[in-house]
């Protein structure tokens, strides 16, 4: 997805003569061909992210089309209130791409893990949130998105999906048809998911846009209330708008994300997702669970 | 100045009938926000230049703001006692999408810098010949993003951004920011150092000729100045008098 997001800016750049790039001092390998040719508009503004979203927002209210590309923790966490204040609140336009997101840089140890990314940004009203499963999704959402009116938030991942869906902004996908249970999935889980899935009679709804979340096709989805939920970020990240989605219903939720908890170890994502069993296995252990229960008899 | 006179007496009875505030912050800066406007933009008017982009970064001085913005007709004069009103567009920080006029929603200390960092940057890029100036406070000048902002306006070379400090040291008390005037010049940037009450220092200041580097102009300011009661008395920094306190603080009776 990072290789994709450097052809992207190389086109966006080409085209729309007021897109400016501000890179936090990573990523800068894939840009250096955009920065020859775009000296003005691709700057590596250095390791400075509350003053670097600042003055995206300063950009923005001159008409220019900011995207802020560094890693999710420092971009994100560090940088909240000038998200919050200087974005969501100014309502101005702008990207922010982040690589790095849950435990993407496992070996790096927990100062670059960043589970909670979409969680935080969800406290922050005005704020859209995409998670792309490939890299033509990124493409397909980002070339449509980039230039509208709001601060989005794109996450790109390490790990991608075999097949890319047709994706658009606050549409969800409906990619497979059951009775018993809906499991909604995000990004690059659906792999995953799918596999999971295999011998189960549930739907499969496919998020790659957080916010706005499209609760219509959600809600549509469901014949009994009974929803897993598959996110690669925070467990439990989602649960309140998939709830909102069946307001009115009975409904019982499980989750199957990221534990909210540090980790202190390093290795590779893959040890770390076995070693909290972020799996298809896991997945279908919560949905024996969810299926076998009587919860809203 | 008499219109300075003026306004100072409209911020104090703004605040007193709101019964919110920060009167010091405000006439602090009122001073040079007169100058600003009605000197220094009011000729680039004349002139046809680019009129200066302004950015109150210490968002809390918004009373001086709106004072001045009242004689510019951005405000309507009668506005001002709707300061601080459920419903009102004044609040007690200014607010950009309320407002024609306030460049930037600022409150949280350190952000508006460095959005008026981005302006002059995008100004820089589209070949907009204009300046930006900014306000920050001494106490502001703790936050980091705006020691950040000064490293990326030199390297950038952001020769259009002009940053005013306001330095009443207020918060010597807490942080004391030292030489303000040689820290912005070990960023890189031009400075000059000036009685931040005085119209003709302030003129001088904000009708440099660019150069290649940004600038800072350090104020050096009395907080709440001109109401004897409250220069200097961190008591008053973010209290609003009672309106029957008006005419002693005014110095009426």
């Amino acid at each position: 997805m990072r290789k994709q997001f450097a052809r992207t800016a190389r086109e966006i750049l080409n085209t729309n003569d007021q897109t400016i790039f501000l890179l936090g001092d990573i990523g800068v390998f894939g840009f250096n061909e955009a920065m020859r040719d775009h000296p003005h508009r691709v700057i590596n503004i250095g390791i400075l992210e509350q003053s670097t979203i600042s003055l995206a927002a300063g950009l923005s209210i001159e008409g220019m089309i900011p995207i802020v590309h560094t890693i999710a923790p420092f971009m994100v966490e560090r940088a909240l209130e000038q998200i919050k204040i200087d974005f969501g609140y100014q309502r101005l336009r702008g990207n922010l791409v982040s690589v790095g997101g849950s435990l993407d840089y496992a070996a790096l140890g927990c100062t670059h893990h960043c589970p909670g990314d979409v969680s935080t940004l969800l406290s922050v009203p005005n704020v859209e949130i995409v998670v792309p499963g490939t890299a033509l999704e990124f493409s397909q959402l980002f070339m449509s998105e980039y230039d509208n009116a709001s601060i989005t938030y794109y996450r790109l991942s390490e790990s991608e999906n075999s097949e890319s869906q047709r994706v658009k902004l606050g549409h969800a996908n409906f990619v497979r048809s059951g009775n018993q249970a809906t499991v909604v999935c995000v990004g690059p889980t659906l792999d995953m998911t799918l596999k999971a899935v295999e011998n189960f009679d549930v739907s499969v709804v496919y998020l790659t846009s957080i916010r706005p979340f499209d609760y219509a096709s959600v809600r549509q989805t469901s014949h009994n209330g009974r929803v897993l939920i598959v996110e690669p970020f925070y467990e439990g990240t989602l649960t309140h708008e998939v709830v909102k989605a069946f307001s009115g219903t009975p409904s019982v939720v499980s989750n199957v994300g990221i534990p909210r908890s540090f980790r202190s170890e390093y290795g590779t994502r893959e040890e770390h997702y076995a070693a909290i069993n972020f799996s298809a296995d896991r997945i279908i252990l919560e949905l024996e669970k969810l299926l076998a229960g009587n919860q809203l008899a | 100045m008499a219109e300075v006179d003026r306004l100072r007496r409209e911020i104090v009875i703004a605040s007193a009938t709101a019964g919110e505030g920060h009167i010091p912050s405000a006439l602090s800066i009122l001073d040079i926000l007169w100058i600003e406007y009605s000197v220094i933009m009011a000729s680039q008017r004349m002139r046809h230049e680019e009129i200066d982009r302004f950015v109150l970064s210490k968002g809390h001085g918004a009373l001086a703001l709106y004072v001045v913005l009242s004689e510019t007709g951005a405000i309507d004069k009668s506005e001002l006692g709707s300061f601080g009103q459920f419903e009102s567009r004044l609040g007690g920080h200014p607010d950009r999408l309320k407002i024609p006029g306030v460049e930037a929603s600022t409150g949280s200390l350190g952000h508006g810098m460095p959005i008026a960092a981005g302006i002059a940057l995008a100004k820089q890029i589209q070949k907009s010949e204009g300046r930006v100036v900014t306000l920050i406070g001494d106490g502001e000048a703790n936050e980091g993003t705006i020691w950040e902002t000064a490293l990326i306006a030199t390297h950038q070379q952001l020769n259009n951004l002009v940053c005013i400090v306001d330095y009443n040291h207020s918060t010597d008390r807490a942080l004391m920011v030292g030489s303000i005037t040689g820290k912005f010049a070990a960023f890189g940037w031009d400075v000059v150092e000036i009685d931040g009450h005085d119209p003709f220092e302030i003129e001088e200041s904000l009708s440099r000729e660019k150069t290649t580097k940004p600038l800072a102009v350090i104020a050096n300011t009395i907080k709440g100045k001109g109401v004897k009661a409250m220069e200097n008395n961190p008591a008053w920094h973010h209290a609003a008098p009672r309106i029957d306190e008006v005419k002693n603080l005014l110095g009426d009776n």
